[in-house]
């Protein structure tokens, strides 16, 4: 299991290499230029020079070199000096100098750090995204179990139809009807996502929840639309397994064998996919967030595509690949190491 | 055994009906009696064909222009709040009211509809041939098995909405001077949804065809000489149609969403050129006052996809052998 960890380890780097590489020429080709915004009274020549000041004088492999040099080596080392240095977690360590000033990657739009402002949207597209992540969880587990223990029954039919529901009505239509019902109609919740508003009373908590109910639950339909069908799926595979019938001859309860024997088996493949969404936590949800207003990496990478912003446009979805690649392997991983029957070497 | 046993011997009458009793099936009729079986697969079948047939003749019967400007009937409500508010600006002239240019709702619905369902159905198309065409490939040639499955595993790694988002904003510009606003646009969000979508289809062809190229009947078929182009087409393409269907249908379903999430975000067709997405993202500024401008594209692009996904479930109950003899 090591060595095919290993293995897939070294191999997902020229994966990533060559995705970001595609990308990288793909923004090049980009019709935009940064210096749109400029006035028209600055002349031809100093725009030149601007131009040259952000990097794009250079042949594009060269620009790419750069990108990458920026992103895999000078990126993690200021990442480091601002863990040993600021942070509470590992801030007990020796403060580390790695990081002594050298370009990194700089966004058009803002002329500060790619990083820094991917870093100051993460808790926001965290804190909707993860928890809707959680909820659907919590909501699919038990649905899908239930259904595929009592299967055709009038639950099951109804969970049936919900899932469908829940698979072909766009995030851009629950969401604006959340609005106008809760927001417009009722006046209970607030239509915009405030990410400024701080916690520290139990009154600005419960502000807090009102403003995440909706955001949360339109994520949280689509996850567990698709979570419970797999749930359902793999359950009902286990049920007529001969070990289940041998766990009823032994005289076990009926709790006991579905949630001990069948659950435990079941969960293989579902926890799989678990680890395979996961990236779109980080990801975020470029829709929603956009619905509600949540300042988040979704809409970071929405506004950064209107503003032209390469770099950034560039990084986020290089980020967003090396998740995906990665949580890729951690699932095939965890399916060999939960089960025994399947082997990798 | 106190009766006496019956007369007539009747092991043999048993072996005497060398009449068929049933009337031969073929497999067609098999998967259709099934298929009806399915009341989610009927039912969705026949409102997807209700929604095609509407938006194809629709225009036919309500000759109005969905871009003909009336701005002195703008903001019209459509003709059922009247039941609730009978001071509600309605008219007969407009049964879905009029938008904030007095653009006709109806025909806008219409209109829309046309562009909707023609992306998907093209999207779900390309995607479909160049998903079963590489699955094809890569399974039935030992030797492209292992590049074309590894090409396939890196597009399921690309992040795919925020490259669609790229994409469309990057190749607009071109293809608009070539092609003109709207034939430009359907161009490239049709090429760009199906590049994205075709990977599972792809995966699934290639494992049915991995499994039926050991069978005994391409193994005869190789054996009088048949060039692998007619054993693809003549023997592996027909026994792998209905995983194809299957995944047709969901297609379809995520290639409308695509495209209406694209619009929603601002980067689909033109602003004068109406899809369901379309419309809907333009209503949301204003629905407080107009929700039914929200609702109504919303509800078709919901029921639409909704009746295709249940006649995706149909299809697979009805094409699967196994659940079929149920």
């Amino acid at each position: 299991m090591l060595t095919y960890a290993t293995r897939r380890l070294i191999l997902s780097i020229p994966t990533l290499l060559f995705i970001s590489f595609v990308i990288f020429m793909l923004l090049q080709l980009a019709p935009g230029d940064p210096m749109a915004q400029v006035p028209l009274t600055v002349p031809p020549e100093v725009k030149q020079k601007m131009r040259e000041a952000l990097g794009l004088g250079e042949p594009p492999l060269v620009q790419y070199w750069k990108w990458l040099v920026q992103v895999l080596w000078l990126e993690p080392q200021v990442m480091i000096d601002w863990l040993t240095n600021d942070t509470f977690l590992f801030g007990w360590l020796p403060d580390t100098n790695l990081y002594n000033g050298e370009l990194r990657v700089i966004s058009w739009q803002t002329r500060s750090p790619v990083m820094d402002i991917i870093l100051q949207r993460i808790p926001q597209t965290l804190m909707v995204v993860g928890i809707a992540y959680i909820v659907a969880i919590l909501i699919a587990l038990p649905i899908g179990i239930y259904s595929a223990y009592r299967q055709y029954s009038v639950f099951d039919q109804a969970g049936t139809f919900v899932t469908m529901i829940g698979f072909s009505i766009p995030p851009f239509f629950t969401g604006p009807l959340l609005i106008v019902i809760f927001s417009v109609q009722m006046g209970w919740l607030p239509s915009i996502y405030d990410t400024t508003h701080v916690v520290n009373d139990w009154e600005s908590f419960k502000v807090q929840l009102q403003q995440m109910i909706m955001p949360v639950m339109v994520l949280a339909l689509q996850i567990t639309a698709q979570l419970s069908r797999y749930m359902r799926a793999s359950m009902l595979d286990n049920l007529n397994q001969d070990y289940v019938r041998t766990a009823r001859a032994k005289g076990l309860s009926e709790k006991i064998v579905v949630l001990v024997h069948v659950l435990r088996n079941s969960m293989i493949p579902v926890v799989t996919v678990i680890a395979l969404g996961l990236p779109a936590i980080f990801g975020g949800a470029i829709i929603t967030e956009n619905v509600f207003k949540v300042n988040g990496i979704g809409q970071l990478l929405i506004t950064a595509l209107f503003a032209n912003d390469l770099p950034m446009v560039m990084t986020l979805t290089f980020i967003f690949a090396v998740l995906i690649v990665l949580f890729n392997l951690i699932a095939d991983v965890l399916y060999g190491l939960l089960d025994p029957r399947i082997r990798y070497d | 055994m106190t009766e006496p046993a019956p007369a007539s011997p009747a092991p043999i009458e048993a072996l005497k009906d060398d009449v068929p009793q049933a009337p031969p099936r073929s497999q067609w009729r098999d998967v259709w009696d099934q298929f009806t079986k399915h009341k989610g697969a009927m039912f969705g079948g026949g409102f997807l064909l209700f929604i095609t047939l509407a938006v194809l003749i629709g225009p036919f019967i309500w000759t109005v222009d969905p871009q003909d400007i009336d701005i002195r009937n703008k903001d019209m409500r459509p003709i059922y709040t009247a039941i609730w508010n009978s001071d509600a600006d309605v008219s007969w002239a407009k049964p879905l009211g009029s938008d904030q240019l007095g653009r006709d709702n109806l025909a806008q619905m219409i209109a829309g509809g046309q562009a909707s369902m023609a992306v998907g159905w093209a999207a779900m198309i390309l995607s479909l041939v160049i998903g079963a065409g590489i699955g094809v490939i890569a399974g039935f040639f030992k030797k492209l098995d292992g590049p074309l499955m590894r090409l396939t595993d890196l597009f399921l790694s690309l992040p795919i909405l925020p490259l669609l988002l790229v994409a469309v904003t990057l190749f607009r510009q071109p293809l608009r001077a070539n092609f003109g606003p709207e034939g430009g646009m359907f161009i490239l969000i049709v090429t760009v949804i199906a590049i994205t979508s075709w990977m599972p289809t792809a995966r699934i062809v290639r494992g049915d065809v991995l499994a039926i190229k050991e069978r005994e009947f391409v193994l005869a078929a190789r054996s009088i000489g048949t060039r692998p182009g007619k054993i693809i087409r003549r023997h592996l393409l027909p026994n792998v149609l209905s995983p194809i269907m299957v995944s047709a249908a969901l297609g379809l379903a995520t290639a409308i969403i695509t495209e209406s999430s694209l619009s929603f975000l601002g980067v689909g067709f033109p602003s004068d050129f109406p899809t369901w997405g379309k419309m809907l993202a333009d209503a949301v500024q204003r629905m407080e006052h107009f929700p039914e401008r929200v609702m109504l594209p919303g509800i078709a692009i919901s029921l639409t996809v909704l009746s295709v996904n249940y006649l995706g479930d149909g299809l697979r109950d009805a094409l699967d052998p196994r659940i079929r003899g149920r």
